[in-house]
């Protein structure tokens, strides 16, 4: 995984199959502190006791088709390179909170990525799902509720591919405002267009 | 045009398309629309599945094709991914391996729109894979 948001899409997979309607995604900046800091939370089935020991294994997983979990093992490793460490707290029946922390300085950090774009897609493909995004820098900070978004437009559903545009442009351009360090703020639409072979 | 930086930029930019376009409200159904879920876990997006969901969801809409696209989890095929399920109304789902890009543009014009079948099927007997994991 090149970016941090690849990591977060692949965590947040974990809150979608212990079926939380609620996740939430934060992530804080701090230069003071040298802190780069990002929490996935949710309110899913919980992680069950005996699997909690050992659940940064790679061999640990609940899933049945295969016998090797990397999700949480990849952002663990990610971690350490910066000093950081990975943390995960659960409650079967509450939900489950991971947190990673890295240098914000290191050169091994990872950059966020396309943060943009993973929210949209998790938004998209789940709209079942109530999805939080905060971020917070020494700038300011920004929040993203895809409920309250739904709500003030007065949609029951944001999967109209306008619309998703328009989302993206709103929070890129709140992202670029208090300065969110590492994003990939790229322009999908001509990119896919140039690729086809079929026209 | 202006920039969008709030809700109230977002409806009224929303309101102005409204006036301008058709935009369609989506009522999906499920049964009789086409179902494409895009493998999403640690392998699927390590090898760049969020490129290929990213293109589906995009592209089925810009090309009119009434279909459902969702992730699911790993399908058993990791040294295939990015792996796709196709589910066209009334047909059996067929998982295609190795999709990339172009792969993904070729499913769409010939597999979804006129059943003709493309390379990098990955032949299995079984049903429909539901969120069992």
């Amino acid at each position: 995984m090149k970016e941090l948001a690849l990591n977060i899409l692949d965590i947040v997979q974990n809150s979608i199959r212990a079926k939380a309607d609620y996740i939430s995604i934060e992530i804080n900046e701090s230069v003071k502190k040298d802190l780069y800091r990002i929490v996935v939370s949710d309110n899913g089935s919980g992680i069950p006791k005996e699997i909690m020991k050992n659940i940064t294994d790679p061999f640990v997983t609940t899933r049945t088709r295969r016998r090797m979990g990397l999700g949480l093992p990849l952002l663990k490793y990610h971690t350490e390179l910066t000093g950081g460490e990975l943390s995960i707290r659960s409650e079967p029946g509450k939900g489950t909170q991971v947190e990673a922390s890295f240098s914000l300085k290191h050169i091994d950090r990872q950059p966020l990525g396309d943060i943009i774009g993973v929210i949209l897609i998790l938004v998209a493909s789940n709209q079942g799902i109530n999805f939080d995004y905060f971020h917070q820098t020494d700038k300011g900070e920004y929040r993203f509720s895809s409920e309250v978004t739904k709500a003030y437009l007065e949609v029951s559903t944001l999967n109209e591919r306008v619309l998703l545009d328009q989302i993206a442009c709103m929070i890129s351009e709140n992202l670029k405002e208090i300065v969110a360090s590492g994003v990939d703020f790229k322009e999908r639409k001509e990119k896919f267009y140039e690729q086809s072979e079929i026209k | 045009m202006s920039k969008i930086t709030s809700l109230a930029d977002l409806k009224k930019r929303r309101e102005e398309l409204k006036s301008g376009l058709d935009i369609r409200v989506k009522a999906i159904d499920s049964e009789n629309v086409v179902q494409v879920k895009v493998a999403m876990a640690t392998c699927g997006i390590a090898s760049g599945a969020k490129t290929i969901m990213e293109f589906f969801l995009e592209q089925l809409e810009r090309r009119n094709v009434a279909a459902v696209v969702t992730q699911t989890g790993c399908m058993g095929y990791c040294y295939a991914e990015p792996t796709i399920e196709v589910k066209l109304p009334g047909q059996d789902p067929v998982v295609f391996g190795f999709v990339d890009i172009k792969r993904a543009d070729q499913i769409i014009e010939k597999y979804i729109k006129t059943g003709e079948l493309v390379d990098g099927i990955i032949p299995v007997n079984y049903q429909t894979i539901d969120l069992k994991e």
